[in-house]
């Protein structure tokens, strides 16, 4: 296989690079615009660029998964919704007070530093290279098989999961329609 | 030359985790949150990947793609009640949100 050879590794080394300033780049991009259309823009290409580095680990199923069920499905649910809402959608820096926001960055400084000196310290070495893995690792095969034998508890709960936010989803449209029937019928009462 | 090892995927997870987790925190908009919520889901199942690769093992990419399952249901009842919101009037700001009462 090419990854285990030095020629292979420079060129893993590259798509690696520009992987990571895209997951790097996007994702900051997502926390600072102020339109919310620009901002799941930007995590789409973060999911993309995710993806790439999923390839890059060998989980093919996960890789498309990815790109299939967030890239596409997820976000284009959020990009409707930010349609629906359209300029009301706008979300400048209004900030909460000062201090929140000074702790929320002191926060962020101090979660960085913790795990970046933990990884250095004890997250040595390289990964098992392609050959130490099974040939089926990450495949469709595979995932299926773990997920019917030793993961089908897990399997079961995330249907549920599934179910259950589906009913919540149809049960917080449904209300909202209720409470604009409300409002008009009070309208009405108000005009008679 | 060996290619990237474990500890350039964590240092890439890790940079996602904050990046979300302060967009999380600095902004007023449900729907920034929301996306910021995605970022740091997915610099989770990034390590969580990045591990099993390191180990060999494909339990850590049945945990990411439970994940992903669970960030879509988050993303469905997350929308609804900004949807919620939106018909009622609301500004979009999560202060708004400090009760939950209809």
């Amino acid at each position: 296989m090419l990854a285990y050879t030095a020629v292979g590794n420079v060129f893993v080394w590259i798509v690696w690079i520009a992987a990571a300033a895209a997951c790097i780049g996007t994702g900051v991009l997502v926390v600072t615009r102020t339109n919310p259309f620009h901002s799941a823009l930007a995590l789409i290409g973060n999911l993309g660029s995710l993806a790439v580095l999923y390839l890059l680990l060998s989980a093919e199923f996960v890789a498309a998964a990815q790109i299939l069920v967030y890239a596409g499905a997820v976000m284009v649910m959020f990009l409707f919704v930010i349609a629906y809402l359209g300029g009301k959608a706008d979300a400048p820096w209004i900030g909460g007070r000062s201090w929140h926001q000074v702790a929320a960055a002191l926060a962020g400084i101090a979660i960085l530093a913790d795990v970046l000196v933990a990884i250095s310290l004890s997250a040595g070495g390289t990964l098992k290279t392609e050959a130490e893995v099974t040939r089926s690792f990450g495949s469709p095969e595979e995932i299926g098989r773990l997920f019917l034998t030793d993961h089908l508890l897990a399997f079961e709960i995330t249907s549920i999961v599934l179910l259950v936010a589906a009913v919540g989803g149809v049960v917080l449209g449904s209300h909202a329609r209720r409470t604009e029937a409300e409002a008009a019928a009070e309208s009405a009462e108000d005009a008679a | 030359m060996p290619g990237p090892g474990i500890a350039a995927y964590l240092g890439i997870a890790t940079f996602l985790f904050v990046t979300g987790a302060v967009g999380v925190l600095l902004r007023r908009s449900p729907l920034i949150v929301l996306l910021s919520l995605e970022i740091m889901l997915n610099g989770a199942n990034l390590a969580l990947i990045a591990f099993a690769r390191h180990w060999g093992n494909g339990d850590g990419q049945i945990f990411a793609i439970s994940v992903m399952a669970v960030a879509a249901a988050e993303v469905v009842v997350g929308l609804g009640l900004i949807v919620a919101m939106a018909r009622k009037n609301l500004d979009l700001d999560v202060d708004d949100l400090s009760s939950l009462k209809g």
